[in-house]
C-alpha cells in the first residue's frame, strides 16, 4: 500500500489586498478584542471572497485558496495546473512554510524542500563553489552533504571552468545551472518545484525535466511540480490537480487533468478563434482574433487520429517570446492516406499580459483525397470510407 | 488513541496557530551550518575588492576615537577616570559599535532578507544569529586594536594615568555576550514591529546614535555622579551602561563594577530577548505577506 506523505486538510489561506496602511493599528486592535476576549470568529475572514483576479470584489480579503483537502502518497510526482491567480504559487509557498495558513493544516511525513525560484541566496561577490555550500545550506543541506556531492554538483552544473569565479560574473545561463545543479542534489523526500525550468536553453531544460524524473521514478522520492508547461507535466507527473480560484477542481490522472484545464470553457474565453483548411495537399491553420495576443510563452498543437482512433500525427510548434499568437501553420498532408481523419488544434500559452490561455477545438473531420498512388497501392485494401 | 498514533507518524504538522513558545531550537540546531555559512559570506563580501580589506575595521575606530578625544577629551574637558583619553574612548567605542551593529542590522533583517525569506523556508532566527556572529568577527578584529593600544600604555606608563589588571577581566566574555544579546533582543522586537509600522525604521538609525549619549560612551559614571546628580538615575536605567563600565573596568581596572550592577543588566538583557524572540517567532510566520 502507498504510504501517504502529504496530507492536507481544510486547507485555506487569506489575503488583505489594496493597501495595507492607515487604520492598520485600529484593526488590528479590534481584531485582538472580538478574537481573543470574545473569543468570536474573525471578522474579516468573515466576508471574504474567492479569489478571481477579473472582476472586482466588494471585500478587501480574498480567499486565495479554500477549504483544499488532498493527500500524495509516497513516490508520487504530482502536478499542479491552473491559470494565473488560481493559487497555485500559494499552495506551494504554504507547502514549504514560507508562509503560514489562515485555517486549515498540512502534514508532512520526512523532509521538505522548495525551489520556488532558482538561486536563491546567491551572494554575487562570492565564488561558484562557495554558492553551491551557501545555497545548499539554505536549502536544508549540511556542510559534509554537500562536500560529498561537490564533484556532482560541478558536473552536472557544467561550469567548472568558472568554479572559482564570483558568480556576479557569470552568464545568466551560468548562473541558473549552477543553481539547478546545487537543487537537483538536495536529498530531501519532498522536492516542490516552481515552474523554474523556465529559464536555461532547450537542452538544459530537458536535462532538467529528465533529472526530476529520475528523482521521483529512479529514487522513489515525491515531486510537487508547478508549471504552465503542460508537455513538462504531462511528461513528469502520474498525477494533477487542477486549481481554479483557490479551489481544487479536480484531481486525478496526468492526461484527464490536462484535458478537463484545455477544455475547460472558463479558460477559453479569449475571442480567439481557430479555423483551417485544405489546401492541394496541405493543412493550412490559422488562428484569427480581433486582437492581436503577444505570447510570452506557449505552443500549437495538431492533432490527426484516423478512424480507428489511433493518434498518428502530433505536430508542436512552440511559440516563441513576444511573437504574435495569429499565426499561419501549414502541414504536409502528401504522407498520409487518402481517408477521413479528426483534427484538433491547441493552444497553451501565457500572454505578456500575465493571462493564461489554453484553447482546443473540437475535433473537426477532414477528408484527404491523396492521388500517390504509393499509398494507395501499399494500403489499397484497408481503406475505408466513414460516412459522417 | 489512532489518533495519537497518526499524530506520530508525520514529521511535520503545519498549523495556522501555533503556540506562541513554539521555538523550533531543533530546527535551527540543523541549520548550524547556514549559520557558519552566512557568518563567512558576510566576512567575505565586506572586503571583497576592496585594497586594504580587512584593515577598514580598524578605520572607523580609529577615527572616531581622534575626532571623541579631541572634542570630549580637549575641549570639552571630560575626565577619564584617570585613563589615558584614548584608550578611554577606544574602549567605550568598540563595544558600543559591537552593541549598535547587532541592534541596527537586526533591526532591519525582515526587510532585507524578504527575498529569501519569501522563497524558502530555513528557521528565521538563524539570520539576526549570523548577524551577531559576523558581528563579533568585526567586534574580536576591533578588539586587537584595543589590546594593542592597552598593552602600548601598559609598558609605556604615560604621567597621570594608571593601568591595571583585575581579576574581573575573566568577566569579559560574559560582557561581550550581554551586548550581543541585549542588541540582538532589541533588533528583534523592533524587526517584528516595522515589518507592519515602517515608522519605527525611521525612529532607529538616530535613536540608536541619541542613546549612545545616554550611554558612558563619551564620559564616565563617575564624572556624571560628580556633576550632574539629577541625571544619574535616568543613565544608570540604560543596561548598556553596566556593561561598558564593567567593560572598562574588566580592561582597564577603572569602572563601576558590582554585583548589583551586572545583575541588573543581566536581567534587562534577558528580558528584552525573551520578548524579542516571542515577538519575532509570532511575525516570522506571515509577515511575507505584509512587507
Amino acid at each position: 500500500m502507498a504510504k501517504p506523505i502529504i496530507k492536507v486538510e481544510h486547507l485555506s489561506k487569506a489575503y488583505q489586498i489594496g493597501q495595507i496602511g492607515t487604520g492598520t493599528i485600529s484593526r488590528d486592535i479590534e481584531r485582538f478584542v472580538i478574537t481573543k476576549i470574545f473569543g468570536k470568529e474573525d471578522p474579516f475572514l468573515k466576508i471574504g471572497e474567492t479569489n478571481d483576479r477579473s472582476t472586482k470584489g466588494q471585500s478587501d480579503i480574498v480567499w486565495s485558496l479554500k477549504d483544499l483537502n488532498f493527500e500524495i502518497n509516497q513516490g508520487d510526482a504530482v502536478g499542479i495546473i491552473g491559470k494565473n491567480g488560481a493559487g497555485k504559487s500559494t499552495l506551494l509557498k504554504l507547502l514549504s512554510r514560507v508562509t503560514s495558513p489562515t485555517t486549515g493544516e498540512i502534514k508532512i511525513k520526512g523532509r521538505i524542500s522548495s525551489l520556488l525560484e532558482v538561486g536563491t541566496g546567491f551572494h554575487p561577490e562570492l565564488s561558484g563553489r562557495e554558492n553551491i555550500f551557501l545555497n545548499g545550506a539554505i536549502l536544508g543541506m549540511r556542510k559534509k552533504e554537500i562536500t560529498r556531492k561537490l564533484d556532482e554538483i560541478i558536473d552536472f552544473s557544467g561550469v567548472e571552468r568558472y568554479i572559482d569565479t564570483p558568480v556576479k560574473r557569470y552568464s545568466s545561463g551560468m548562473y541558473v545551472r549552477l543553481a539547478f545543479a546545487v537543487a537537483a542534489h538536495l536529498e530531501s523526500e519532498i522536492l516542490i518545484v516552481d515552474e523554474v525550468l523556465a529559464v536555461g536553453d532547450a537542452e538544459f531544460q530537458k536535462k532538467c525535466l529528465g533529472k526530476m524524473g529520475d528523482i521521483s521514478k529512479g529514487e522513489g522520492r515525491t515531486v510537487l511540480f508547478v508549471s504552465h508547461d503542460m508537455r513538462a507535466v504531462s511528461t513528469l507527473c502520474n498525477s494533477s490537480m487542477l486549481l481554479n480560484h483557490g479551489e481544487i477542481k479536480k484531481i486525478g490522472k496526468t492526461a484527464e487533468i490536462i484535458e478537463a484545464y484545455v477544455n475547460d470553457a472558463s479558460l477559453s474565453n479569449t475571442g480567439l478563434d481557430l479555423k483551417f483548411e485544405l489546401v492541394d495537399n496541405t493543412i493550412v491553420f490559422q488562428t484569427y482574433s480581433h486582437q492581436d495576443y503577444a505570447i510570452y510563452d506557449g505552443s500549437f498543437f495538431i492533432k490527426l487520429i484516423d478512424y480507428t482512433g489511433n493518434e498518428i500525427m502530433l505536430h508542436e510548434h512552440k511559440l516563441k517570446k513576444e511573437e504574435s499568437i495569429i499565426k499561419k501553420l501549414a502541414l504536409d498532408s502528401s504522407s498520409l492516406n487518402s481517408g477521413v481523419y479528426s483534427l484538433q488544434v491547441k493552444v497553451w500559452a501565457t500572454l505578456l499580459s500575465g493571462k493564461d490561455i489554453a484553447l482546443a477545438t473540437p475535433f473537426y473531420p477532414i477528408t484527404i483525397s491523396n492521388n500517390d498512388e504509393r499509398h494507395k497501392r501499399v494500403f489499397a485494401g484497408k481503406i475505408i470510407d466513414i460516412k459522417l | 488513541m489512532k489518533s495519537n498514533q497518526e499524530e506520530h507518524y508525520w514529521d511535520l504538522i503545519i498549523k495556522g496557530k501555533s503556540s506562541l513558545f513554539d521555538l523550533n531550537i531543533r530546527d535551527i540546531w540543523h541549520y548550524r551550518d547556514l549559520l557558519l555559512l552566512l557568518v563567512k559570506r558576510d566576512f567575505i563580501s565586506f572586503y571583497k575588492q576592496t585594497i586594504l580589506g580587512p584593515f577598514w575595521f580598524f578605520i572607523q575606530p580609529i577615527f572616531t576615537t581622534i575626532v571623541f578625544t579631541f572634542i570630549f577629551g580637549n575641549l570639552a574637558g571630560i575626565q577619564t577616570d584617570g585613563i589615558p583619553k584614548p584608550l578611554f574612548f577606544l574602549c567605550g567605542i568598540t563595544a558600543w559599535n559591537y552593541f549598535s551593529d547587532c541592534l541596527l542590522k537586526t533591526s532591519t533583517v525582515f526587510k532585507d532578507n524578504a527575498g529569501i525569506f519569501g522563497k524558502v523556508y530555513f528557521p528565521r532566527l538563524i539570520m539576526p544569529l549570523s548577524i551577531v556572529m559576523s558581528n563579533l568577527v568585526r567586534f574580536g578584529v576591533q578588539f586587537v586594536l584595543l589590546m594593542g593600544l592597552i598593552l602600548y600604555y601598559y609598558f609605556i606608563p604615560t604621567p597621570g594615568s594608571s593601568i591595571t589588571v583585575s581579576p574581573s577581566m575573566f568577566f569579559f566574555p560574559f560582557l561581550v555576550l550581554l551586548m550581543a544579546l541585549l542588541g540582538l533582543g532589541l533588533g528583534l522586537i523592533i524587526t517584528a514591529m516595522t515589518t507592519k509600522y515602517r515608522d519605527l525604521a525611521f525612529l532607529v538609525s538616530f535613536g540608536v546614535q541619541l542613546l549612545m549619549y545616554a550611554t558612558t560612551v563619551t564620559y564616565p559614571l563617575s564624572e556624571v555622579k560628580a556633576k550632574f546628580k539629577p541625571m544619574v538615575g535616568l543613565i544608570e536605567l540604560n543596561p548598556m551602561t553596566y556593561i561598558i563600565e564593567a567593560f572598562r573596568k574588566c580592561l582597564l581596572g577603572h569602572g563601576e563594577f558590582s554585583i548589583y550592577s551586572i545583575s541588573y543588566a543581566t536581567t534587562i538583557t534577558l528580558i528584552i530577548l525573551f520578548l524579542g524572540i516571542l515577538i519575532f517567532n509570532k511575525t516570522e510566520k506571515n509577515f511575507v505577506d505584509t512587507i
